[in-house]
């Protein structure tokens, strides 16, 4: 299966057949920092990718800002 | 995972409430949440104009979207940060947004205000780069909303970004910072207008689960300048402690509103007045704007 990851944009092939939350386990991502996005939905972290789907792993972290 | 409303194919999992959402639930919660923040703190009413600060991210065009179908009268104003493709390609979802939704746009440039954008600011202080933009941003939100006419700036800090600014000055004990933290900052001075933060109860997370729910069209890359902030960093170490215990954000966030703020408002006994040079509100004789102004076009001569 395919992720598509940002910042830069990137695609990366993974192995499918497994749920979302032990492919961010796998990357290396904390949950917290992405939308996971299949077609035109919004998938949780239970829900099974099969080998044939694309994912993309959007960040939601903006900033620097100053502190005040 | 099922919603917790309705029972169907869940869109989204809220760890901090121990919920998930589907898609249109989801979008309920995140309106009834804004609600929550305008009522509670009471930032604005049907009858102002609010001027909504939007940047063209995630945040800002997920607050004006809000504030717009609830039938708030917002302008939009947009500061172009002149950040190379960066800063065209933000302004350019700005207009797309407001031109497609029928509402007032302004924008304003950085370079003709300071008399540089923010790289040429970024090497002329030698400082870091979101220190001149962000005091640049406080400064032309506050005189345009002036300007214009707007008794208040609405903005799109999240719940993230008011944990991380807690946490940076928590760390470092900014005495003068903490009182000043709060979701709405009332008027203290007549060129003072009131700044209000509606998003606040909400987290990155779901501030971008709405925007992309809604088809908010908005740029997912970040400011070059980003890498490396130090703001970046408190929200990583956040948001590691929010994966070991869901809700800590939340509960250091509103735990320091509720029972540790008040403390140190009391200790905050700030004079303002006008700068001599702009006229703006400032603590000393000419403002933090005016000398940066300064510094700029000096360098640039």
């Amino acid at each position: 299966m395919k992720v598509v990851l940002r910042n830069p944009r990137r695609e990366v092939e993974v192995a499918g057949g497994r749920r979302v939350k032990e492919i961010l386990q796998d990357l290396d991502i904390v949950p917290e920092t992405v939308i996971v996005i299949r077609g035109d939905s919004l998938i949780t972290g239970d829900q099974i990718v099969a080998d044939g789907d694309t994912i993309e792993l959007r960040p939601v972290m903006s900033g620097g800002r100053s502190t005040s | 995972m099922k919603c917790r409303k309705c029972g169907e194919q869940a869109s989204i999992e809220l760890r901090r409430h121990n919920a998930a959402f589907c898609a249109g639930d989801f979008l309920e919660f995140f309106r009834n949440q804004v609600r929550e923040a305008i009522r509670k703190h009471r930032m604005f009413g049907r009858d102002e104009q609010v001027l909504v600060a939007v940047s063209g991210g995630k945040d800002s065009l997920a607050l004006w979207d809000v504030l717009i179908d609830d039938g708030y009268q917002t302008t939009g104003l947009h500061l172009d940060l002149g950040i190379f493709d960066y800063s065209v390609e933000s302004r350019a979802k700005c207009e797309a947004f407001a031109a497609a939704r029928g509402v007032p746009l302004l924008v304003s440039s950085v370079a003709e205000e300071v008399g540089g954008p923010v790289p040429v600011i970024k090497q002329v202080t030698r400082r870091p780069p979101c220190s001149g933009c962000g005091l640049s941003k406080r400064y032309l939100l506050n005189r345009g909303a002036l300007e214009h006419g707007f008794p208040v700036v609405a903005t799109g800090h999240n719940l993230d970004d008011e944990a991380a600014t807690l946490f940076g000055s928590v760390m470092h004990w900014q005495m003068d910072a903490l009182p000043r933290q709060s979701p709405a900052l009332a008027s203290t001075h007549p060129k003072l207008v009131r700044r209000v933060k509606p998003l606040y109860r909400l987290s990155e997370l779901e501030t971008a689960a709405y925007a992309f729910l809604r088809r908010i069209d908005y740029i997912v890359e970040e400011c070059p300048f980003a890498r490396g902030a130090t703001s970046i960093a408190h929200k990583e170490i956040l948001n590691r402690m929010e994966e070991a215990s869901p809700g800590a954000k939340h509960n250091f966030l509103f735990g320091f509103l509720e029972k540790a703020r008040p403390a140190f408002e009391r200790a905050e006994v700030v004079a303002l007045q006008e700068c001599a040079r702009c006229g703006q509100v400032t603590t000393g004789t000419v403002c933090a704007f005016c000398k940066l102004s300064d510094q700029v076009k000096r360098a640039g001569r």
